[in-house]
């Protein structure tokens, strides 16, 4: 006998394109090339700065948040590990290359740790907002009004604490509800990083842009959960880079290789040399085009 | 299958050194299928007693677009290096696909690849269904794919690998020759059906891509290696009787940036190797019936 109702095998929304309207259907390889200010492969390095309260919150835990019994010294402070010692190694190695990154930031990062946040600003990079602290997740069991107060107060307190209201958004393990982009729109942002749909730029129904952060890519993913070496990690970015320059000689448009960066993983100090020798290298191939967040999503948005 | 017992009674047992020799086209000791799933998986799902669609609250953002990436980016990547090293795809395709992006479905078609069910979507799982429900499912499959192609489909791999203890003796019964859902061997196997007659292709999970990339937790590299010695093990043990090596690909996986080399590079390897007769899964499956 069976369990399952009747509409189980109904399908209301089984329709030409989505099975949502959050935002239409292309094919990359149909749309109209795109073309780059330099190079065809838009290089973009994307640090998320975190910082973890050892009391965990919200919704679900951030990835890489607490695990013992409170209180968890172990991964409170090899979190903050990063933003104390790794993200500098990361600053040190993009200014010996001479590129320019993408750094998601917590608001209490920018609060907690000015002078890392100054140095960020002053190397030429680019804040983009990552909630207020790794307890600010967003999913649906979150209730609207908690939302919407969650985005504006990581928002305001990132802009008081910097100067300067960030215009891309990067949720954290990038999650969101169903009101998220809605939400993100009114609160005047340009771009979320969240949907790893893509491999360029795209435009959400409401008139947000998407710049996906392929989460395939991040060191987290690589290093950490598939738990291969910095070495293999560097080789597959190489690989990544190779195919795109190639895809873009081909096809005549550009390509975008995310590098999604976290300090308290490759800002180790048996790690932080295979990221500095891969800057290096990409760095002085004529097909990169290394480009913060907003440079490629501007540059995308003139071209449409 | 014999319902509630230890033993599902699926096949008979055969020795892997006394088979019968199996001959494939041209002397070829190794007949290799590559199998992408082209998938849809609803973004929100109804809920099922059993098995979670999404680990995460609807929208699973991750979960959703990284599957996502297939019907936007990768299918058209992994397809072409298909295309260019001559192995035709034998497509395990969530048929309502058909509906929400006919052009994926139609750039197989044009390609000449083959077409077989992985249910209606990738989120429906057929745990718990009644006769009805499932025989709804078949006839859907048949009719869509049928619409969408031309093609009368003639294999199944369940719906995320989701079955009921009539599903072998069902699609038999409907007229199709070979599912994809057992693991057991090497070699195209019979398998025991109420009525009609069913092969059993092998398919792959130890080197489907899923299970390489996340299961094993493999580089891009590693995977196409793993592809090359799976590839030299059968085609040298083809010799004695001729043995099987299935692809199983997920477009999202195998067509990210960081993979699509190695594995073009390893699909090379085998397309010019010369033991390896590369064919669609109702080809494999037509030679091995006739030696029976």
């Amino acid at each position: 006998m069976s369990v399952l109702p009747d509409s189980y095998t109904q399908y209301p929304r089984r329709r030409e394109g989505y099975d949502h309207d959050l935002y239409p259907w292309s094919a990359m390889h149909q749309r109209p090339p795109v073309t780059w200010p330099q190079g065809s492969v838009a290089v973009w390095l994307c640090v998320s700065l975190e910082w973890f309260p050892i009391t965990p919150a919200g919704p679900f835990k951030a990835p890489g948040h607490m695990q013992t019994a409170y209180p968890d010294y172990r991964h409170y402070t090899a979190r903050d590990y990063g933003n104390r010692v790794g993200a500098w190694r990361m600053l040190e190695a993009f200014d010996k290359a001479g590129v320019k990154a993408s750094f998601a930031t917590n608001a209490a990062v920018a609060e907690r740790y000015p002078d890392l946040v100054a140095a960020v600003q002053a190397g030429g990079h680019e804040i983009i907002a990552h909630s207020t602290d790794m307890n600010g997740t967003i999913d649906s069991t979150l209730p609207e009004e908690e939302e919407r107060a969650l985005i504006a107060e990581a928002m305001a307190r990132i802009e008081a604490a910097t100067g300067a209201r960030p215009t891309g958004w990067l949720s954290i393990a990038r999650q969101q509800s169903w009101r998220t982009p809605d939400i993100l729109k009114e609160e005047g942002l340009t771009y979320c990083c969240d949907w790893v749909n893509d491999e360029l730029p795209y435009r959400f129904a409401n008139g947000l842009i998407n710049l996906p952060l392929n989460h395939e890519l991040s060191d987290r993913q690589i290093v950490t959960v598939q738990q291969k070496s910095a070495d293999s990690w560097a080789e597959s970015m190489r690989d990544a880079f190779d195919w795109l320059a190639r895809e873009a000689a081909a096809s005549g448009g550009g390509r975008m290789l995310p590098i999604h960066l976290t300090p308290y993983i490759m800002g180790l100090p048996y790690r932080i040399g295979a990221l500095e020798s891969l800057l290096s290298d990409l760095a002085e191939r004529d097909a990169a085009w290394f480009a913060r967040g907003g440079d490629i999503v501007r540059s995308w948005e003139n071209q449409q | 299958m014999r319902e509630g017992a230890g033993d599902p009674d699926l096949y008979d047992y055969h020795p892997y050194n006394a088979r019968p020799k199996i001959v494939w086209p041209g002397g070829k000791t190794v007949a290799v299928w590559v199998a992408p799933n082209l998938e849809y998986y609803e973004i929100d799902p109804p809920p099922h007693p059993r098995r979670a669609a999404w680990p995460r609250p609807h929208p699973d953002v991750v979960g959703f677009s990284h599957r996502d990436h297939s019907n936007r980016v990768s299918h058209w990547r992994m397809a072409e290096v298909m295309s260019k090293h001559g192995f035709p795809g034998s497509v395990s395709l969530s048929v309502a696909l058909c509906q929400h992006h006919p052009e994926v479905v139609a750039d197989g078609v044009a390609r000449g690849w083959e077409f077989f069910s992985h249910g209606i979507y990738n989120t429906r799982y057929a745990y718990e269904m009644s006769e009805e429900q499932e025989r709804a499912i078949i006839e859907d499959s048949l009719r869509t794919v049928r619409e969408a192609t031309g093609q009368t489909i003639r294999g199944w791999l369940a719906p995320a690998l989701t079955h009921t203890p009539r599903t072998l003796d069902l699609i038999a019964e409907y007229g199709l020759d070979y599912t994809c859902d057992l693991y057991h061997d090497d070699q195209v196997q019979e398998v025991k059906v109420a009525s009609g007659r069913l092969a059993s292709i092998p398919y792959s999970l130890e080197v489907n891509d899923h299970y390489g990339f996340f299961v094993y937790n493999m580089s891009g590299r590693e995977y196409a290696e793993t592809l090359v010695r799976q590839f030299e093990r059968l085609a040298a043990e083809g010799e004695k009787s001729g043995t099987v090596m299935c692809i199983p690909l997920h477009a999202y996986l195998i067509g990210q940036p960081h993979r699509i080399g190695p594995f073009e590079q390893a699909l090379a390897h085998i397309a010019n190797d010369g033991r390896a007769w590369i064919a669609t899964a109702g080809e494999i499956v037509d030679v091995w019936r006739a030696q029976q």
